[in-house]
């Protein structure tokens, strides 16, 4: 798409372009490639010798068991956000829908985690946790049901699960009430009149004709979880019970800068950015399929 | 509205509204009530109790001046973290604003060599968050020696391509009737760009700026890296610090510290609640 009318001038759109241009160079482009070319290289922990490796440290990445258990970690993590996240707010914005009055109230009160910091949800979820101050550890030990997320690796998951699902579904519940309000009236209306039920209504006409929302914040979700969450991962759990709940943002991070293995490090780095451009692509095809939808 | 009425359903909507809306507050709720009680009154009780306390100004003090505990633990003061929070914010909104509304405006109304190969590389790093290049990232800012300092802290963070697409979606909405006319007055592009197109560009531009402010606040990965000197640490790293490092957490000031971080961007999400509903909308289309 382009304008019919256009500035002419063989300098100033180059001056226009200039500072963001410099900044992609220098802190994308550059360090883009860096992690291309670290991750062919084996530098030894004092950085004085270098050598080139080829496939190597991506052979040996793949042949590494933790980093395999991180990838199912992410992968089990990312699913459990976006699916209690989603179907939290999508039952929200169904009400809040149907509700005429006091819409706009709950709206401001249910929006507000967006603006929570992800280690700060990480800080307030693990409070709630903590023994022995926690009150939800201390009802559910109460309950028979003893929780130690620094022991038990599904307790330390569920965790960050909370923590990270809560702060999303702010984000999730804008989209999906945005999405319910540009269904037609007239089509509930039509399906009223022939007697469906509001449960039947929602099941045959609502939902799917929310389909492209869903599939859209179901891409935001995951790359929230891929790659937003290391605070709340630092902050509750620090990947731990061992490595169980070291999601793969937090190991690039825990072995280039603590383990100082940067060649290991740049290859996981070259995989999270593989990772990225393949659901930005996902994403992309969707966003035309919208247009003409 | 619905053309049958149902009031048990709507009470029924009510209800879970309600409950969606206690839930989602509970654990700020319980954040503030530690911080309204003595470390003391925390660590004697199992669990925390559901009422304020009333330590509520002496737990405040301490988390934005700092100073002793009745523990003997040193609070570090929070409110020059708060200041480095605020300046980082400000920083990322206004350069990321300022220089994608150049390079929009360049992409849209000029035409000139390699604009599909500018438009290409700014778009890829769409792709690239800087979670994905933090030890490459990191080396170049160590390189060129921006450690420990705002430039280092925010440069990095302000080049996005979301916000030169949502600028860019916006120009080319813009009729092309406005050129031709400030042509016939005899404007130039510059002229044309800040008396006419800026103007246009305001609800855009206050949308940006709300999301990117919640975006630059909470940054915690990238400060966590760049800044060794406690001086610049943001207030989100205060956080860590406090918890982290401590033999003994004093929950209630971290708890304060917890509500003063997420305290600014709240407030901004609340009271712009407009500009951010169609800031989020428009930066995800």
């Amino acid at each position: 798409m382009e304008k019919r009318v256009l500035f002419k001038s063989p300098w100033l759109p180059w001056v226009l372009v200039a500072p963001q241009l410099a900044i992609v160079l220098v802190f994308f482009f550059w360090p883009a490639g860096q992690a291309l070319y670290q991750s062919v290289l084996q530098e030894d922990a004092f950085g004085t010798s270098r050598e080139f490796v080829g496939w190597e440290n991506f052979q040996r990445l793949f042949s590494d068991e933790s980093y395999l258990a991180s990838f199912k970690t992410t992968a089990l993590f990312s699913a459990l956000v976006a699916v209690s996240s989603m179907s939290l707010a999508l039952l929200l914005a169904v009400m809040a829908n149907r509700v005429v009055r006091l819409a706009g109230v709950y709206k401001t009160l249910l929006i507000w985690p967006y603006a929570v910091a992800p280690v700060v949800a990480g800080v307030l979820w693990l409070m709630l946790f903590a023994s022995p101050y926690g009150v939800i550890a201390y009802a559910l030990q109460a309950l028979g049901l003893p929780w130690n997320h620094l022991l038990d690796a599904n307790h330390a998951m569920a965790l960050i699960v909370m923590a990270a699902a809560w702060k999303q579904i702010s984000y999730n519940f804008l989209f999906f009430l945005a999405g319910l309000q540009s269904i037609p009236q007239s089509l509930i209306e039509a399906a009223a009149l022939d007697g469906a039920s509001p449960w039947r209504r929602f099941w045959t006409i609502v939902f799917p004709l929310l389909a492209p929302t869903t599939f859209f914040l179901l891409v935001m979700n995951v790359i929230y979880a891929f790659f937003d969450t290391f605070g709340t991962v630092d902050a509750a759990t620090h990947g731990g019970p061992g490595k169980e709940t070291s999601i793969l943002v937090y190991k690039v991070y825990y072995d280039g800068f603590k383990a100082l293995d940067m060649g290991g490090s740049a290859a996981q780095s070259v995989v999270l950015m593989l990772i990225v451009i393949a659901l930005t692509v996902v994403q992309f095809r969707f966003v035309e399929r919208k247009i003409e939808y | 509205m619905m053309i049958e009425r149902r009031p048990i359903l709507d009470f029924f909507a009510h209800a879970i509204l309600l409950a969606g809306v206690a839930v989602i507050a509970f654990p700020v709720y319980l954040a503030f009530i530690a911080s309204t009680q003595s470390a003391e009154q925390i660590a004697s009780s199992h669990p925390l109790s559901l009422l304020p306390g009333n330590h509520l100004l002496d737990t405040y003090r301490l988390a934005l001046f700092g100073g002793k505990t009745y523990g003997g633990a040193t609070i570090a003061a929070g409110w020059p973290m708060m200041w480095v929070s605020l300046v980082m914010a400000l920083a990322i909104t206004i350069g990321k604003i300022a220089i994608s509304l150049l390079s929009a405006f360049a992409i849209v109304y000029f035409r000139f060599p390699f604009k599909r190969a500018v438009f290409w590389m700014i778009f890829i790093t769409l792709m690239l968050p800087v979670e994905v290049r933090i030890g490459p990232t990191y080396e170049v800012i160590a390189n060129l020696g921006l450690l420990n300092s705002y430039a280092g802290l925010t440069v990095p963070l302000i080049a996005s391509a979301t916000a030169t697409f949502l600028f860019r979606q916006f120009f080319l909405s813009v009729p092309d009737e406005l050129v031709e006319a400030a042509r016939i007055d005899g404007a130039g592009p510059m002229r044309f760009f800040f008396d006419v197109l800026l103007p246009l560009s305001k609800t855009s531009i206050a949308a940006l700026f709300v999301i990117q402010f919640i975006y630059g606040w909470n940054q915690y990965l990238w400060p966590l890296m760049v800044t060794t000197s406690e001086d610049m640490y943001p207030i989100v790293l205060g956080i860590k610090r406090a918890i982290f490092g401590e033999v003994y957490i004093e929950w209630n000031v971290v708890m304060a510290t917890a509500i003063l971080a997420m305290l600014p961007p709240a407030l901004v999400v609340i009271l712009m609640q407009k500009w951010f509903v169609k800031g989020l909308v428009d930066t995800e289309k």
